[in-house]
């Protein structure tokens, strides 16, 4: 049963890869520079949401200030770029590095915090590294940002296109899925899950609860500083405005649309709320003549309420109301709640 | 020197009062509801913008502020029903993204109906600053004080001499006794999301006249009771009420002798510090007593 249950699960992963593989072809085919531009943020949110996904969905701790991580990442590589003239690879890899020593640090106190208050510490953490950024002065460039960052190139070649930077993006999701495929299906996977289940009971299956909650805090912080200095490098600018509050509630949404601890809820999430955003901005337009972004944010509002209420665990589980039969059901049900 | 220091510590108190209105109103919900509201600053900021368009009418200032405050108080309960209600149940990371959802919504409203502009109102009552101590007191900061004064007494005296006021007290003491008593939750949530429209609404059209009005003023102004709120320690009225008036009193304070731009960053310092070193809240002492 077991065996039979886990070549399922894997051969439904290859379908996946798949159709990721097809991602990474389609472009070749179409040439759009707004499809292309679409699915980069696409995939950059899709990397932080991953590493989301693994503090949240399977360790179970909430973080309402990764938009801080991700902008953290950002600023380094701009910083070090245009002011300190480094190579940019070099850059992008001190943009992971830093957000993930900050993690570090901030860490080991933070998580002691449960749930509520945890969403209460992330929140402050992320609206101070936000004030920082507007406050910067000379460093940051204010609320105007800095500007003239350098394309990424490794050796002589040069991501310098929408295409180029969509296939490395895509490309560094795919490692990326595959590393946390065989991450959750080893025993630190299941010890995560076993925190977000009980922290007691994890304890006393004697898994050291605070270092694994703070590795996978700094995993998830390394991710979205590289998904941060991806696009800086993406932009060639950077202000504060894109990694306020909000940035890191519709992280959180990504990763809870997608469905908390499911393979593959945080890219589905990415795509869902990208999508979503893009065509109430073409809809609303066409439904309500004249109708300006008001009705757009009211309607995604109500679509985020509606989904919370009628469909909590994600859009991964909806899924399951017509393929699995009730008696599996019942039992995943059990999985997943936490 | 002396007389900058009262001036800054009038300004503060006020500020104080209306992020200790603001927090009671957190606190009461999280403690019946276990839902940390993030839609309070905008019922807050709904209040203030359908005084200013009652006002435009030609209504007296104080049916004005009466209106406005049952409006959103009609329109806290019906939120109540229409999401919270419904999702009875769910996990407590569920409820907060409604509580965001709803904020936004409520956010994306307010800017459809009353667009991008500053709105303001006027005072209260007519009449310019009384001089105290040698520093200029805004005749509106009185009413302010006077409203976090109507408030506290009120809810005292419906706490401990009603019925209702009761069956809030034990729900807040233990949910799962006061249900045995045959005390319905439900109708307690109901009631305290249309108490916090309700005191939002007077709390923001109470400050209106002096800090005035935009859209998106609603979600610092929550975060900020949510600041004052953990100093108390989240669960305890007085604690809340205390924590307010301090973050407002550091608030003016450090904005007025140090920088402006560094105001909010210092109540996110203080957020953190409570929340890590003092999780249980600055004021522990009184922390036995709820509410």
């Amino acid at each position: 049963m077991n065996e039979r249950h886990g070549y399922k699960m894997k051969l439904k992963n290859h379908r996946g890869f798949i159709l990721l593989l097809l991602l990474l072809i389609i472009p070749l085919v179409a040439e759009s520079n707004y499809l292309y531009s679409t699915l980069v943020i696409i995939g950059l949110y899709a990397i932080i949401v991953q590493g989301l996904g693994i503090l949240m969905g399977y360790a179970g701790q909430v973080s309402f200030g990764h938009a801080a991580f991700f902008g953290l990442g950002g600023y380094t590589a701009a910083i070090l770029t245009t002011r300190f003239h480094w190579p940019t690879l070099l850059a992008l890899f001190a943009s992971a590095i830093l957000p993930g020593i900050i993690a570090g640090l901030i860490g080991r106190q933070t998580l002691k915090l449960r749930e509520l208050y945890l969403a209460l510490a992330t929140l402050s953490f992320g609206i101070l590294v936000h004030i920082f950024f507007n406050e910067g002065g000379e460093l940051t460039g204010g609320p105007s940002g800095m500007s003239g960052i350098p394309n990424l190139s490794i050796g002589s070649f040069e991501f310098d296109s929408d295409q180029k930077f969509y296939m490395l993006v895509w490309l560094v999701l795919l490692m990326l899925l595959i590393g946390i495929y065989n991450l959750v299906h080893s025993r630190t996977g299941r010890a995560l899950c076993s925190i977000r289940e009980s922290e007691y009971a994890a304890e006393n299956a004697g898994i050291d609860c605070a270092r694994l909650k703070l590795q996978a805090f700094v995993f998830s912080a390394l991710l979205a500083g590289l998904a941060g200095g991806l696009y800086a490098f993406y932009v060639t600018f950077i202000s504060p405005s894109p990694f306020s509050f909000h940035t890191s509630v519709q992280f959180v949404l990504m990763a809870v649309i997608g469905g908390l601890g499911t393979f593959w809820g945080p890219v589905i999430g990415a795509v869902v709320v990208v999508a979503l955003n893009e065509l109430l901005r073409e809809i609303v337009p066409l439904l309500i003549p004249g109708a300006g972004g008001e009705y757009q944010i009211i309607i995604y509002g109500v679509i985020l309420v509606g989904l919370m209420i009628f469909q909590p665990k994600g859009l991964s589980g909806i899924g399951q109301y017509f393929r699995i039969p009730l008696k599996k059901q019942l039992k995943t049900d059990v999985k997943i709640r936490g | 020197m002396g007389e900058q220091l009262l001036q800054l510590l009038f300004t503060g108190l006020t500020l104080g009062s209306i992020y200790s209105i603001i927090a009671l109103t957190l606190v009461t919900t999280f403690n019946v509801t276990g839902i940390l509201n993030l839609a309070q600053g905008e019922f807050v900021v709904i209040g203030a913008l359908l005084a200013v368009s009652l006002q435009g009418t030609g209504m007296p200032i104080i049916a004005v502020f009466i209106v406005s405050v049952i409006l959103v108080a009609i329109l806290g309960g019906l939120l109540e029903r229409l999401t919270i209600y419904r999702a009875r149940g769910a996990s407590n990371l569920s409820m907060l993204i409604i509580t965001i959802g709803l904020s936004i919504s409520l956010r994306g409203l307010a800017l459809l109906i009353w667009g991008t502009e500053t709105y303001s109102l006027p005072a209260f009552s007519e009449g310019g600053s009384k001089i105290v101590g040698g520093a200029a007191l805004n005749p509106q900061s009185i009413w302010i004080f006077a409203l976090v004064a109507v408030t506290l007494t009120g809810l005292y005296g419906f706490l401990g001499h009603t019925f209702w006021g009761k069956a809030v007290k034990a729900s807040v003491y233990n949910q799962t006794g006061a249900r045995l008593q045959g005390i319905n939750l439900n109708t307690i949530s109901f009631l305290a999301f249309v108490a916090a429209g309700g005191l939002g609404a007077a709390a923001g059209v109470s400050i209106a006249p002096i800090t005035m009005v935009t859209y998106d003023m609603g979600f610092m102004l929550g975060v900020k009771g949510f600041v004052a709120a953990a100093i108390g320690g989240l669960s305890n009225v007085g604690g809340a009420v205390i924590g307010g008036i301090l973050l407002g009193i550091l608030e003016s304070f450090s904005s007025g002798l140090i920088s402006s731009g560094l105001k909010d960053a210092i109540s996110m310092i203080i957020l953190l510090g409570v929340l890590l070193f003092r999780p249980e809240g600055i004021i522990g002492a009184i922390r036995e007593r709820k509410i």
